[in-house]
């Protein structure tokens, strides 16, 4: 099992993904640039601030030669995952739906948060235990989800909300406290907190975080199988 | 081209600003909205609309108004 893990100019959570997806897998970084995944069986994009946010979060990101094979990746059905900035990338791809909008509170907000996994099922949450809330940290400044009420109503009964903050810890404003989407086919998923920075108890007082990475391994291996 | 927030949408920055003008003595505010400017010099002023919906603005959140000069 590989990992690509997306590097854009700003990138800041690149090394903590790769660090993180070593720990279940192999992993190399992909610079943003480069048209090829390397033969990558899923891919990351990683939390920062790419081409330094300018204009709105991953707006410009989205246009890099990396994405372009990333959305065609995607199309094929590979797994991608979005941390943070990647997440906004997504959306502004298309990839996913909705947007991130500035916090409620208008400020850089970075805490640990509980988020109940909603749909367990995903490739990206098949190894978290039934019911299971999960302590990560976040840390942003746009991290508001936001959808029109249609596209709320649609992912809602479609199972794409994958995660919720827990009862008091939507700090942002996101709309249905949503905290991590996937689209429709489940195969690209996209959440604000950041899961590589909770893979060690001993640092982050949670390990929660590897169980996105273990789940993403289960599913592409299974897939082979 | 002005950019601003989809009406309906939480504007915090609106919000923020909308709160701090009556401190400051200015009476009767409401419907404070903070968006953006990009101007730009361009030969085909055709290309603008495309360029606002792909790129300049993010049309799921927001609304975008073209303005040439005269």
């Amino acid at each position: 099992m590989k990992f690509g893990v997306l590097q854009f100019p700003g990138s800041c959570d690149e090394v903590d993904a790769l660090a993180a997806a070593r720990r279940v897998g192999d992993a190399e970084l992909i610079w943003h640039g480069q048209r090829d995944l390397g033969g990558a069986d899923a891919i990351i994009v990683p939390g920062g601030f790419s081409y330094g946010d300018y204009l709105r979060a991953g707006a410009i990101a989205r246009f890099s030669a990396a994405m372009e094979s990333v959305i065609e990746f995607a199309d094929a059905g590979g797994l991608v995952l979005g941390i943070c900035n990647g997440f906004q990338v997504l959306c502004e791809a298309r990839l996913l739906p909705g947007a991130l909008l500035p916090n409620a509170n208008l400020r850089f907000t970075f805490r640990q948060v509980h988020l109940e996994v909603v749909a367990g099922e995903t490739p990206f949450t098949c190894a978290c235990p039934p019911g299971a809330m999960l302590s990560i940290p976040v840390k942003h400044s746009f991290g508001r989800y936001y959808a029109d009420a249609a596209t709320l109503q649609r992912i809602e009964r479609s199972g794409q909300v994958v995660l919720r903050y827990g009862a008091g810890e939507n700090f942002n404003g996101s709309l249905h406290d949503i905290a991590g989407v996937c689209n429709e086919r489940g195969n690209v998923f996209g959440l604000m907190p950041h899961p590589e920075h909770a893979v060690e108890e001993l640092i982050g007082g949670s390990s929660d975080g590897l169980l996105i990475f273990q789940s993403m391994r289960l599913a592409v291996e299974g897939a082979r199988v | 081209m002005l950019i601003r927030p989809k009406a309906g949408i939480l504007d915090p920055q609106g919000a923020a600003v909308q709160r701090a003008l009556p401190a400051l003595g200015f009476a009767g505010v409401e419907n404070v909205h903070v968006g953006r400017l990009v101007e730009l010099d361009v030969e085909d002023a055709a290309q603008l609309e495309a360029m606002c919906e792909k790129l300049l603005a993010n049309p799921l959140v927001e609304d975008y108004e073209i303005i040439l000069p005269e």
